[in-house]
Order: C-alpha cells, then sequence, then structure tokens
C-alpha cells in the first residue's frame, strides 16, 4: 500500500466518522447561525409591533449611528480571533476627530486635515501594538491605560468645548444616499466582503484564526505572530480614524466625548456575532449579521419610547447572554 | 536581612519614593504646595477612591478585573439617597446599609457570572457596567437626588467628627485596615492570593476558588456601595448620569499605580494606599501648578502604562530580560 493510497484510507476513515455528524447539526451548532435566526425573530416581532419595520429604508436610515462602530467591530473581530483584544478603538475615533478638528480650525484644507487624522489613528494603532508585541504586556489592560490615555487627550486637545464649522459638504454623510441605501452602509458593506475574505481566503486570515487558537503552535509554525498582531493594531487604529471622521461627518463638529461607551458596542457586537472570546475561532460573517440584529434592536427600542439610558441596561444584558451562550455552543461542538 | 534593606527592596518603597520625588518637585516649583492646607484637601479627596481601591486590589490580587464599581457605586448612592429622600424618618443605618447590601448583591451577580460560565471578568463586567448604569436609570427615574434631600448628618461625615478628622477620612482608613487585617491573618485572605499567583495550582491544593472568587467580587461590590455613601456626602447630590461614571478606571490607575501585579497574586494595602495617595497629589497639584484639569486623565492614563512597564520589567528580571526575544 502506498503513502498516498493510507492517507486516503485515513481520509475516508475521517469522512465516515465526521459523517455521524448529520451536517444541518454542524451548522445549527455555529454561533452565526444563531445570530441569523435571532435576527429574522427580531425582524419578525419588530415589524409586527410597529409599520415602520417593513421599510428598509427607515432601517438603513436609523442603523447610520451603529455603523460606525460595527465597521470598527469588522476589525476587532479578526483581532479578538487572534487571541487578543483592543478596547480603545472608542477613544482613538474621539483622539482622531478631535485632531481633524483641531487640523482644521488651523487653517489646513479638509483633505490634509484627514490625512493627519488617518495618520494619528495609525500612529495610536502603533503604540497600542508597541506595547503588546515588543513589551509583550496583556493587551486587555494595555488598552484600558491607552482607552483613558487617549480619551484624556482628546479632552486635552478640545477641552470641553465642541469643534466644528466643517465645511458644506463634508458634513452629512448619513443623508448621501445611493438609491436608498446611505453611504456609510455602503462602505460598511464593503468593508464586511474585504475583511470577510480576507479572513476566509488569504494565508493571513488563516494564520490569525491559527495564531488565536494556539499562539505557541503558530509561533513553531513559522507564524510571524508579532508582526501580524502588530497589523492588526494598526489597522484598527486606521480604521478607528475612518469611523471617527465618519462620525464627526454625521454630527458636524467633534467633542472630546465623541463615541463615549463605544468600547462596549463594539465588542457587544462582535460577541453578539459569535466570535469566541478566548480566540481562534469567528467570522466576519456573524459580525456583519450581528450589527443588524442589534440595529434592529436599538431601533426597536427607540420606536417603543424606552429612553436611551435605560437601553443600556439591555445592552449589557445581550453583551453577558452572548458570550454565555456562544461559549454553551462552542463548549458543546468540542464534544 | 536587616530591616531597612527588606524596606529598600519592597516594591512600595519605589511608590513611596515617587511619591516623596512628586511632592518635592511640585514643592520647588509651587512652594504653597507643601502646605497643611494640601494636606487637608487630598486627605479629603482620597476617602472616595481609597474605599473602592480596596476592593479592585482584591479582584486584581485574584487575577481578575473589575470594571463595573463605578456603575455600582452610582447605583447604591441612589438607593441610599431615594431612602433618605423617601424616608426621612427612617434611622441613618438603613440607608448605609442598603448601600452596602445592594452593592453586595451587585458584586454577588458578577461573581457568580465569571465563575458559573468560566468567562473572563473584563468583559463580563463591561457588560455589568452598561447593566447597572441602565438599571440605576430605571431605578431613580433618571431623577438626581438634589442636595436638600439628603440628610444633614451624613454631609457632615465630609466636614468633621468628634476626634477633629471628617468620619469619611476615618471610614476609608478603616476600611484599609480592615482590608489588611483580613488579607494578612484570615485562610480566605491568603487564599486570595494563592488563587492569583496560580489559578490553577490553587484547586489542587484544596482551595475552593468558585467561592472564594464570589467572595471577592461581592466585598468589591460592598466596598463601592459604601463609597457610594461617601460620594453622597461628598458632593451632596447624586446624579444618575455623572455619579460614578468613568471611576472605575481612577480606581484602576491607583491600584496598578500602588504596585498591584494585574497578573494577580502581587500587591499590598500599603501599596495601593500610596497608590491612592499619588493620584489625590496629582489631581490637587494639577490646579496648583496651573496645569488645566483637561490633562488629568491623560496622566491617569500615561500613569498606568508607566506602571504596567515598571511592573512588568520587575517581574521580567530588569530591562533586559523585557527585551529579551521568546514567549512570556
Amino acid at each position: 500500500m502506498s503513502a498516498s493510497e493510507q492517507r486516503q484510507g485515513v481520509n475516508q476513515a475521517g469522512r465516515e466518522s465526521a459523517a455521524a455528524k448529520p451536517r444541518w447539526k454542524i451548522l445549527l451548532v455555529r454561533p452565526e447561525s444563531v445570530t441569523f435566526v435571532l435576527l429574522i425573530l427580531a425582524t419578525i416581532v419588530a415589524s409586527h409591533l410597529s409599520p415602520f419595520f417593513a421599510d428598509l429604508g427607515f432601517i438603513l436610515e436609523s442603523s447610520t449611528y451603529y455603523i460606525e462602530f460595527a465597521i470598527v467591530a469588522l476589525v476587532l473581530t479578526l483581532v479578538i480571533i487572534a487571541g487578543e483584544i483592543d478596547l480603545s478603538p472608542a477613544a482613538m475615533m474621539a483622539l482622531t476627530a478631535c485632531i481633524f478638528g483641531t487640523v482644521l480650525k488651523a487653517g489646513a484644507p479638509v483633505p490634509l486635515a484627514m490625512a493627519a487624522s488617518l495618520v494619528s489613528g495609525l500612529a495610536l494603532g502603533a503604540f497600542n501594538g508597541f506595547f503588546v508585541t515588543v513589551l509583550r504586556l496583556p493587551s486587555i489592560i494595555v488598552t484600558i491605560g491607552t482607552l483613558i490615555l487617549y480619551r484624556g487627550l482628546a479632552q486635552v486637545l478640545a477641552g470641553d468645548k465642541s469643534i466644528g464649522s466643517f465645511p458644506s459638504w463634508f458634513v452629512g454623510i448619513d443623508y448621501r444616499m445611493v438609491g436608498i441605501v446611505p453611504v456609510p452602509v455602503i462602505i460598511f458593506v464593503l468593508a464586511s466582503i474585504a475583511l470577510g475574505l480576507f479572513l476566509g481566503i488569504t494565508i493571513y486570515g488563516r494564520q490569525i484564526y491559527q495564531i488565536g487558537t494556539s499562539e505557541m503552535a503558530a509561533i513553531h509554525a513559522g507564524i510571524r505572530v508579532r508582526r501580524i498582531k502588530m497589523g492588526l493594531f494598526l489597522a484598527s487604529g486606521l480604521v478607528s480614524s475612518i469611523a471617527g471622521l465618519m462620525t464627526a461627518s454625521r454630527l458636524g463638529s467633534v467633542r472630546y466625548d465623541l463615541a463615549s461607551g463605544g468600547e462596549l458596542t463594539m465588542v457587544l457586537i462582535v460577541m453578539l456575532g459569535g466570535t469566541y472570546i478566548f480566540g481562534g475561532r469567528g467570522s466576519i460573517l456573524g459580525t456583519f449579521l450581528a450589527t443588524w440584529l442589534l440595529v434592529i434592536i436599538a431601533t426597536g427600542m427607540t420606536v417603543a419610547n424606552i429612553a436611551i439610558n435605560a437601553q443600556l441596561t439591555v445592552m449589557g444584558l445581550l453583551l453577558i447572554v452572548s458570550i454565555v451562550a456562544t461559549n454553551w455552543i462552542y463548549a458543546r461542538s468540542q464534544r | 536581612m536587616s530591616l531597612v534593606r527588606r524596606l529598600a527592596r519592597a516594591r512600595e518603597a519605589g511608590i513611596l519614593v515617587m511619591l516623596v520625588l512628586f511632592s518635592l518637585v511640585v514643592g520647588l516649583i509651587e512652594p504653597r504646595f507643601l502646605s497643611g492646607e494640601t494636606v487637608r484637601i487630598v486627605l479629603l479627596a482620597i476617602p472616595l477612591i481609597m474605599v473602592a481601591a480596596m476592593g479592585e486590589m482584591m479582584v486584581l490580587l485574584a487575577r481578575h478585573v473589575d470594571l463595573s464599581i463605578g456603575s455600582i457605586l452610582g447605583f447604591s448612592a441612589i438607593a441610599a439617597g431615594m431612602v433618605f429622600r423617601d424616608h426621612p424618618e427612617w434611622p441613618l443605618f438603613i440607608g448605609f446599609a442598603v448601600a452596602i447590601l445592594s452593592g453586595a448583591a451587585l458584586g454577588f451577580v458578577n461573581g457568580l457570572i465569571v465563575t458559573l460560565f468560566r468567562l473572563p471578568s473584563i468583559i463580563v463586567t463591561l457588560g455589568t457596567l452598561s447593566l447597572y448604569r441602565g438599571l440605576l436609570f430605571i431605578l431613580s427615574g433618571s431623577k438626581q437626588i438634589d442636595p436638600n434631600d439628603i440628610p444633614e448628618p451624613i454631609i457632615r461625615m465630609a466636614q468633621t467628627s468628634p476626634f477633629g478628622i471628617p468620619w469619611i477620612v476615618i471610614i476609608a482608613f478603616a476600611v484599609a485596615l480592615a482590608t489588611w487585617l483580613f488579607l494578612t491573618f484570615t485562610q480566605v485572605g491568603r487564599q486570595i492570593y494563592a488563587i492569583g499567583s496560580n489559578p490553577g495550582a490553587a484547586p489542587l491544593r484544596g482551595i475552593r476558588v468558585v467561592p472564594v472568587t464570589i467572595l471577592v467580587f461581592t466585598l468589591s461590590g460592598a466596598l463601592a456601595g459604601l463609597a457610594g455613601i461617601i460620594y453622597a456626602a461628598r458632593f451632596g447630590y447624586v446624579n444618575p448620569g455623572i455619579t460614578g461614571v468613568g471611576f472605575e478606571f481612577t480606581v484602576i490607575a491607583a491600584v496598578v499605580i500602588g504596585g498591584v501585579s494585574i497578573n494577580g497574586g502581587i500587591g499590598s494595602v500599603a501599596g495601593t494606599m500610596l497608590g491612592v495617595l499619588f493620584l489625590g497629589a496629582v489631581q490637587v497639584a494639577l490646579p496648583i501648578l496651573g496645569v488645566s484639569g483637561f490633562w488629568q486623565n491623560a496622566i491617569y492614563g500615561g500613569i498606568i502604562l508607566i506602571a504596567l512597564v515598571i511592573d512588568r520589567t520587575v517581574r521580567a528580571g530588569g530591562i533586559r530580560g523585557l527585551l529579551a526575544r521568546g514567549t512570556a
């Protein structure tokens, strides 16, 4: 028996044992499927409660606030799959947006101010990455430190005033439409497709999963773990500055408390999408579906006249329930 | 080893040197910083942080983090304030009991979720941070507890006592002393260090990790609840949207500066007290130096990062160990 035949034999044995589990069952235990089912349920319930929900345009229009966080959450998904976390993006959004506002106020043209914001986003991401990859400190506590630092620097830069009077062409990105779809949603969909492909079919994407599954194994497999992690933190900084600019455009002004509390929303979207908090598992599809689930829940609560402050309760509860559920599903599917 | 050498090697010594150096430098630039008045202001500023920091320290010692204490503080302060407002005829200790017990209950929930489902405490408490804040908005109906609703004796706690030192200062130091006694002389106290030093080995040594961890979160919540009363005493109002927002970060900064390791198992009450004092000194020094108060958060964040790097350097055995290749 040749080696290849032998391998085939092993493969067949593997396939037989896999066949014991029907395909629908494998599909069912994927957390994204749960997110998808919840999304459909939420839509059905919401459209029964209010006729607004039958109108796709209404949902798309009311999504722009969450879309800003969701775009960052896409990159955060990769960071978490790689076994790290970044709690500082909301603060990075605020700081880079305040840098944009300050540069603009100093008399620079908008493209230059935008460039300054994007470059500073990269720098802030590199700062996070330096602590995690070079000093090998846990990202969870480093990014708590930088979250306070970045938000504090935004406060130093902008004080308690808002910086506004942007040129009119820059303001109101959420009112620009392509058909019935606002521009931020288009950006989000395109970013989802790009990152989904990156994570799913490129070598780097597979290496991110490998790092999150076992960092030690990844190092021994020759994966340049530090470089990839640094890249992820850079991407997180960059995407935060993009989201910060989108927020600045939507609000028409910036303040140091821009996107405050956003870290919860971002982590919530990623967890709701079934990404495993301990790394190694998760998908962009899950994060994409979770975004719309959150949009429907949040819009539903607003339509039902639940105060924004009281909605915090639901958001916190959702975060806990989603990590508990995801953990439970993964624990079962591992058996 | 002589006492002097042992002191010099202690982690606390470094923080003490930092504190003294900082005070001297600020004093050189602006001599009025080194006055009795500064001591008085610092002493009044720190009880709030100190009480909560003792709880957060225990959580960190057990290799966990509690991000929800700001919301717990707010919740307890609102709950106690509502008791004071709606039932002025009840004795004051009921308000105290409500604050501490509601804090303990919320902390217990944190501990229960973390241990029952074996989830990272940082994410769980990020969730409860939001959950408890939402609950306190619902409980209070988004209404503030006004200064005239808070009983006179509570306000006076922040001003005086029979001993000349304000009650809140006495409470803060009493809590620190009790925490020290608990961590040093009780079996459970030592077990907290054991769990944080090596969570895998602790159960093998017969330590019941789950109940001890739940206890630690409950204590952290209870102390945040007590801090809620101190807040009401010191500021004279409780606002659902303001009270305790971002407080967790101040407390974590104080504890980490105090030399408590984020990897658990290392840290002391004395160090945490010094960390709290240091933050208090920074807070008071900024306006004296003419630095805008807007710098405060940036400085806290910077200090946390520096403390992390120092902690990492000490554990890696110096700068060389820190930059050495390999995984840690």
